[in-house]
């Protein structure tokens, strides 16, 4: 291939391969600017342009400045009711998930490939199809608009994707090495915490990776069932621009939208390769 | 009788239970909660869709009279309609752009990691942040159309986000920019796994890049097309954050979709009843696209194990 490095060809394939990943990647240039750009300076032009200075100050704005809902707090209070829905959904769902699919491949007990069959169908059921449930079921055990009420719906309804993510691994392991191990008098919780565990850390990062990106960038549940102070920061932002759509200040909320797709970014940054790993294992479900 | 051996079908003694139990409830209580939640749901929601309820679900039966006015008014049938556009013309799009990228970066070119994280990375961002971004852009006093007018070309229009006939094309464009990368990453997959003795033999018989792909290449890929249709479809039906950030359903009504129309039935009219039904409605749509799929798997299936 290396006689060909040159030829008009490759330099066409190039060409086009670099103009899509330029047009892939205007939309995030584009929220950089202008995050560092200030609202005036937007305002005599575009959204789209390079700063003249760099505008720091709409980050310190966006994080702890900035008015949504009559609360001048910035981002802030969002970002930390995101993580503290998001950290505890994510360790419960992928904890419980890893039992389960631990207890329906290798396990194996009466009725494990009906009750797996039932708790994947989860992965299609439309949110729709649960609003009006969760919203009476928040309701009369006192959850709706808590942060206990997220992390309640996002762990049950996480397991679907959990189950069949750790599932799908551990049917790889030799059914013998439990069969043995049983032999050998070891139970349930011991062969998970000796045998299965240790072989665990590659399916438990995607699923952790797939869990935080999920529950994080989750909208619906957490505007149909917190209000005000208690929002995720997904429906924070919405609230933001409904809030400054009279008074334009698109550096500062550019850079709250910087600040907000800051965690799930950098994440993909770090294990990329075992977020595309979990996206193409949901696809062969 | 010993009891050590109760793993089997047969009945465990009774104090072999209790000494089992803490293994019973950690195997139990999370899969019944997570099946009996899905049944009991989707029970519950179809009931609903049955009742007279409007602010409080309430007992009694109405038959199909949610049901008729939901497909009777004007709301849903822009929204069905929007549906169709959008989910032919986003499943299509990002279909072909998926493959044409895939096939790109199969030709041995140099930073193709660095390609390929650029191309996925919108889809590990939340719909609300590339929503809102892309209203940004395709706003004409804000995004492209205005940097096109101060550069001086003062007569280019692009303000489709603003115009009723146009708006949900603006939603096709965020959805492809967002999601095409998924179809590229199956498709890539699909091409690094094509049998490499039968390349080798087309390319003994003297076939050129164009006609290798389209006699050999391509032809192995549609089961991989299949699967990607229908998870492009079903984001498609259940599409919710990117349009509420982007168009908020308008301008007027122009941009609503099934998602919306529940969401606006349920908690801002309190109409609970038909806003199960059109949820319910929303169910069927997307079996109509699952179960069909489900079926073709099992044939696929039932045919390897044969074969």
């Amino acid at each position: 291939m290396r006689d060909r490095t040159f030829a008009p060809s490759r330099i066409l394939i190039y060409l086009i391969v670099l103009l899509i990943a330029a047009a892939w990647l205007a939309p995030l240039a584009v929220v950089v600017l202008n995050s560092l750009r200030t609202n005036e300076e937007i305002a005599q032009g575009s959204m789209i342009g390079w700063p003249q200075h760099l505008a720091w100050s709409n980050y310190a704005a966006a994080w702890s400045g900035f008015c949504v809902a009559e609360t001048c707090a910035g981002i802030q209070p969002y970002m930390l009711n995101s993580a503290l829905v998001t950290i505890p959904a994510t360790v419960f769902s992928t904890l419980l998930g890893a039992v389960a699919g631990y207890a329906v491949s290798l396990w194996r007990f009466r009725g494990d490939s009906w009750i797996y069959g039932i708790v994947t169908l989860g992965i299609f059921l439309p949110q729709q199809m649960r609003l009006l449930p969760w919203t009476i079921v928040l309701r009369d055990t006192g959850l709706m608009n808590t942060l206990t009420g997220l992390v309640v719906i996002h762990t049950i309804q996480g397991l679907s994707f959990t189950t069949l993510f750790c599932r799908n691994y551990y049917v790889a392991i030799p059914q013998e090495l439990i069969r043995a191990a049983r032999i050998d008098g070891a139970g349930f919780f011991r062969i998970f915490w000796r045998i299965i565990l240790p072989l665990s850390p590659p399916i438990l990062v995607v699923t952790v990776i797939w869990q935080f990106t999920h529950i994080w960038n989750e909208f619906l549940y957490g505007v149909t069932f917190t209000t005000g102070q208690q929002q995720p920061v997904t429906a924070a932002l919405i609230a933001l621009s409904a809030a400054v759509a009279d008074i334009p200040q698109h550096g500062v909320q550019s850079a709250a939208v910087m600040i907000a797709a800051l965690p799930t970014l950098l994440i993909y940054l770090i294990g990329g390769k075992y977020f595309v790993r979990g996206l193409t294992a949901g696809a062969v479900k | 009788m010993t009891i050590a051996v109760s793993t089997g079908p047969g009945r465990p003694a009774a104090s072999e239970i209790v000494r089992r139990l803490p293994e019973y409830l950690t195997i139990w209580v999370p899969l019944l909660l997570s099946a009996a939640h899905l049944i009991a749901f989707s029970l519950w929601t179809i009931w609903i869709s049955f009742t007279p309820s409007t602010l409080v679900p309430v007992t009694g039966w109405v038959g199909l009279r949610n049901y008729s006015a939901v497909a009777a008014s004007r709301n849903w049938q822009i929204a069905l309609d929007n549906l169709l556009l959008f989910g032919s013309a986003f499943v299509l799009l990002s279909l072909a752009t998926g493959l044409i990228l895939a096939i790109l970066l199969d030709q041995r070119i140099r930073g193709e990691n660095l390609l390929r994280s650029i191309f996925l990375y919108p889809l590990a961002v939340s719909f609300v942040v590339t929503g809102t971004v892309w209203s940004w852009l395709l706003n004409p006093g804000l995004g492209i159309q205005k940097l096109v007018h101060d550069l001086g070309w003062t007569s280019f229009r692009f303000d489709w986000l603003i115009d009723r006939d146009m708006a949900i094309w603006t939603i096709v464009i965020a959805a492809i920019w967002q999601s095409s990368g998924f179809a590229m990453a199956l498709f890539l997959a699909g091409l690094r796994s094509v049998d490499a003795d039968l390349i080798k033999a087309a390319q003994i018989d003297g076939a050129g890049a164009i006609r290798m792909y389209r006699r050999v290449i391509l032809p192995t890929l549609w089961p991989i097309t299949i699967t990607v249709i229908v998870i492009q479809l079903q984001f498609a039906i259940s599409t919710f954050d990117l349009v509420r950030a982007l168009t908020n359903g308008g301008p007027g009504i122009a941009t609503q979709l099934p998602a919306l129309v529940v969401y606006d039935l349920m908690f801002q009219r309190s109409l609970l009843g038909r806003g199960a039904a059109a949820a319910v409605l929303m169910l069927l749509i997307l079996l109509a696209v699952l179960l069909p799929y489900a079926a073709w798997r099992y044939i696929q299936r039932r045919r390897a194990k044969h074969a």
